[in-house]
């Protein structure tokens, strides 16, 4: 067993793992953060997507002791003082999701998308999604999302 | 009523779970002391087993309980298939292997240990031995003769049925000219994003077991289970919690279900299976697989005279819920939108050393439609005539409905050629086609194809289903004046959540937010069927709607009697009933039916409704989709310029819900035109077994899609609204096919079979040369 110091969403965990294990199975067991999906355990459809240290990373394919030190962001994170995150907002609004279970992962490359460029094209927005498989939508709520996202967050 | 809701992009109320994260599907339910299970799956496609040894698994840590098909064969009942046919060939499917594997993913064996991990090692240690069987893959060659998957039966042939009405020899003897051609539709994974998974829980005092399992049809699954482990309906409560897509895979029972309820009441313990993706490609059902000869007969002036489709239909080693019934509809729908005055399909159904197929996305319906359209083409080709102009020569006008086709249905309202012209005037397509001449004269590959399509929704009259196709709904208005709705159908993600809300907001004038509706819980929802084959709005809704009716109808006499005017009508508007300015809210009387004090004598205390709606035939959505593409000739890449789609569903409670649904659908034709194939190689192993090689498509495959729609109600049920969930993987791959085939129709191409990956289309501008 390996000692770790995440944070996650802001607050400090230290646990014990066993070396092996995988960084979603972490977050998803050991600290009850289901939001972050399991969709091929091969880092090929992107649902368990989550930030760690501000970049976008498939959780299934990261072991957790690999993830010590880091500051890690989840879906359950986004939203502040009850307020969604603007990524959230346009997925909401332009009803960029059917089943949802794609969703956070979605909503976290996303989020990454913006933070490197707050102004991306629609060819921008479909490459930068390009590692997140959704198999309801057929992508083009989900780029009208980011589009939204993005005119959002200028405004704040 | 106001029409408040009724037709606005309401957006949805069931997205703030799930875009933080918040949501349960089945892998997010903890209870304490779960255990995990991992199956052992066969890496053989054909294989006797000679021997299984566990004990190494059994002695390894944290490792509870391996059970092997000898453990369990005897204890719970064979996976069941609810297609009746007549002499179908039906093998005996059991949860698990027992003396052979029939194809690679068939589960062998099954490890329960104290989480994933070591229940996955322990896995590692169980020695099966094998002894290899010659197999067979190819549902053609294996009607033929050969090896048989099946020994007791002797042949592959798990059924020959032949349907269609009209002179089909003679209507082809009639023709100017016949037409044939070869089709294949390759065998597809339906991809759900999440894969299956089941939590199970017994509590012995009571003697109830709990199944928490994904699936679109929780009621029919639990009826299906309950018989399998023999115990009591009444017994099992089956609930699909939030379910992350199913597009058929998940309109199914599957061994796993049951083995894992059978499991918990052996160890007295919750136990818990997460399919892997690995998993859910080798062993959860494919879609399509079937070879298939088209003739096709036509006057000179391009009446069509009859089409006869004989057809391979690839079952797969086992059946699985509706395996053998899905080439049926294909039979169905074959008339397409077009008046075809003799129609046959001569079905075989192959077993073959392969995963079942059944029900996915369409089920059976993108066949057919595929084959007439592609029919069509060929038509069009051979006249050397605009593609549209076939269509329209054979399309029954608006008047002429509901119109009768020779494959037994009753199309119940159309306007085909005025979606058509929406179509074609949005694409602009005169133009479309001025612009591919000269980009033909300048050497470059444009392709234009233009499908136009119709489909059987709302699934459907209980005498054409195997287990009821009708649908239940609860309305309630509770003592506080909130709404509860619910729904034996079971949304997962079609957004029924607020669509009903949106019905039953303008029928009792309620804000939405005050509308709950409850599904996928057996346990306190009414028996229902489910979500699929298009039926969740059109028979679900409709029975909310006659639910609210029912609920109207009684709140309006309370309201009589509470406003002093017994017998006289009652205005009721916007949530309230008055009278000689006097007036009550509908939340008002809600409470005064609870209380139960100031009653008329002969009401019962209460506000709910209850409302099984039977519909009296299928509804049928139609559209047209125009694809234009350009080839990329160095590489036989295939890159959009337009994609433009005119749908008609009848009437729409939310046009947002209605865009999402048909973009989706769009896009898993796209991957099916272009990418999408499951491939097993000759030895029967699963080439394209992980997401690196089966090709769902990404978001820059995807052009942007223009959509709008007509709007031609249907009367089969109040609201007018015909279902939407299948029109895009119906409308769309035939158009796409087409525009590549077109793009390439100067090398003489008139017909490419699907996926057309890069490389065909590649070689096959190598080969010609520059046309």
């Amino acid at each position: 067993m390996n000692k770790i110091n995440v944070s996650v969403n802001g607050v400090s965990h230290q646990s014990e793992v066993e070396p092996r294990m995988l960084l979603v199975h972490y977050l998803r067991e050991a600290l009850n953060l289901t939001g972050t999906h399991v969709g091929c355990e091969t880092s090929l459809c992107g649902a368990c997507t989550v930030l760690v240290d501000g970049q976008a990373v498939k959780s299934c394919t990261l072991f957790a002791v690999q993830a010590d030190g880091s500051q890690i962001t989840t879906i359950e994170g986004m939203a502040t003082d009850g307020k969604l995150h603007p990524v959230q907002e346009g997925f909401w609004e332009h009803h960029g999701l059917q089943c949802g279970y794609c969703t956070p992962g979605m909503i976290m490359a996303a989020a990454q998308i913006l933070a490197r460029n707050p102004d991306p094209s629609d060819e921008e927005i479909r490459h930068g999604l390009e590692g997140n498989l959704c198999r309801c939508t057929g992508y083009q709520h989900i780029v009208q999302a980011v589009q939204c996202a993005a005119k959002k967050a200028k405004k704040q | 009523m106001a029409e408040k809701y009724f037709g606005k992009r309401q957006k949805r109320t069931e997205d703030p779970r799930l875009i933080q994260g918040l949501a349960h599907y089945v892998d997010d339910i903890k209870l304490p002391d779960t255990l995990h299970a991992v199956f052992l799956r066969s890496i053989y496609a054909h294989a006797r087993i000679k021997s299984i040894d566990t004990s190494e698994a059994k002695k390894a840590p944290r490792v509870i309980a391996v059970y092997t098909g000898k453990d369990v064969s005897a204890k719970i009942g064979a996976v069941p298939c609810a297609a009746a046919l007549p002499e179908l060939k039906v093998p005996d499917h059991r949860v698990l292997a027992t003396d052979k594997t029939y194809f690679v993913g068939h589960p062998v064996a099954v490890v329960v240990a104290e989480d994933r991990y070591a229940a996955r090692d322990a896995a590692d240690l169980i020695q099966v031995d094998y002894d290899e069987l010659p197999v067979v893959m190819d549902e053609e060659k294996a009607a033929q003769g050969g090896p048989v998957v099946h020994e007791q039966f002797k042949t592959n042939i798990a059924y020959k049925l032949t349907a269609g009405e009209g002179d089909v020899e003679a209507a082809l003897k009639s023709a100017d000219k016949v037409i044939q051609q070869r089709i294949l539709h390759r065998r597809l994974a339906p991809i759900a994003m999440e894969p299956r998974g089941v939590l199970a829980r017994y509590y012995p005092g009571e003697q109830e077991l709990t199944l928490w399992t994904s699936t679109q049809i929780p009621h029919l699954a639990r009826t299906q289970i309950a018989l399998m482990l023999g115990m009591a309906e009444n017994k099992l409560r089956l609930i699909a919690p939030e379910v992350g897509g199913g597009f058929g895979s998940k309109l199914n029972v599957y061994g796993e279900e049951a083995l894992l309820g059978w499991i918990a009441m052996q160890l007295n313990r919750p136990v818990k299976w997460i399919e892997t993706r690995r998993e859910n490609i080798q062993a959860t059902i494919h879609g399509r697989g079937q070879t298939g000869y088209i003739e096709i007969g036509y006057k000179n002036d391009g009446t069509l005279t009859g089409l006869r489709y004989n057809v391979y239909a690839d079952m797969g080693a086992y059946f699985q819920l509706l395996t053998p019934a899905i080439p049926t509809l294909t039979g169905l729908m074959l008339s397409g939108c077009y008046k075809i005055p003799a129609i046959q399909i001569n079905i075989t159904g192959v077993f073959t050393n392969k995963m079942a197929t059944d029900a996915y996305r369409g089920a059976g319906r993108p066949e057919a439609t595929y084959v007439v359209e592609r029919a069509l083409d060929l038509v069009a080709a051979e006249m050397g005539k605009d593609p549209v102009e076939v269509r329209r020569k054979n399309m029954p006008a608006p008047h002429e409905f509901p119109f009768k086709t020779a494959t037994g249905l009753f199309y119940d309202s159309g306007n085909y050629e005025g979606a058509l012209k929406k179509a074609l005037d949005m694409a602009n397509y005169t133009k479309l086609r001025d612009d591919q001449s000269k980009a033909r004269k300048e050497g470059r590959l444009v392709g234009i194809g233009v499908s136009t399509y119709v489909e059987i929704c709302a699934i459907g009259p209980s005498a054409a289903t195997p287990a009821g196709g009708w649908e239940s709904a609860t309305v309630r208005i509770e003592p506080t004046g909130k709404v509860t709705i619910l729904t034996g159908a079971s949304p997962h993600g079609q957004g029924q959540e607020t669509s009903f809300a949106q019905v039953a907001g303008d029928e009792l004038g309620v804000n939405i937010n005050d509308v709950t509706v409850i599904h996928g819980d057996t346990a306190i929802v009414q028996y229902g069927i489910g979500t699929f084959g298009s039926r969740g709005t059109a028979v679900g809704g409709t029975a909310v709607y006659y639910a609210l009716q029912k609920l109207k109808e009684k709140a309006n006499k309370l309201a009589a009697h509470m406003l002093g005017v017994e017998n006289g009508p009652v205005d009721f508007k916007d949530g309230k009933f008055s009278k000689d300015g006097k007036s009550v809210t509908i939340q008002e009387v809600a409470l005064t039916a609870y209380l139960g004090k100031n009653l008329p004598a002969d009401m019962e205390p209460g506000l709910s409704a209850i409302h099984f709606f039977e519909p009296k035939n299928f509804t049928f959505p139609f559209g047209t989709h125009i694809a234009v593409v350009e080839i990329d000739r160095e590489t036989g890449e295939v890159h959009f310029q337009r994609y433009v789609a005119v749908d008609d569903c009848g009437k729409v409670i939310n046009p947002l819900l209605v865009d999402g649904q048909v973009q989706g659908g769009i896009v898993q034709s796209l991957g099916q035109a272009l990418y999408e194939e499951i491939v097993y190689d000759e030895q029967g192993q699963l080439v394209s077994g992980t997401l690196m090689d089966y090709a769902v498509p990404r978001a820059s495959h995807v052009p942007w899609l223009e959509l709008d729609r007509t709007e031609t109600p249907t009367d089969v049920n109040p609201m007018g609204v015909k279902g939407v969930g299948e029109a895009g993987t119906i409308g769309a791959t035939p158009a796409i096919v087409a525009a590549v085939v077109d793009a390439l129709s100067p090398f003489g191409i008139r017909h490419l079979d699907m996926p057309i990956k890069p490389e065909t289309v590649w070689r096959i501008i190598g080969k010609k040369g520059a046309a």
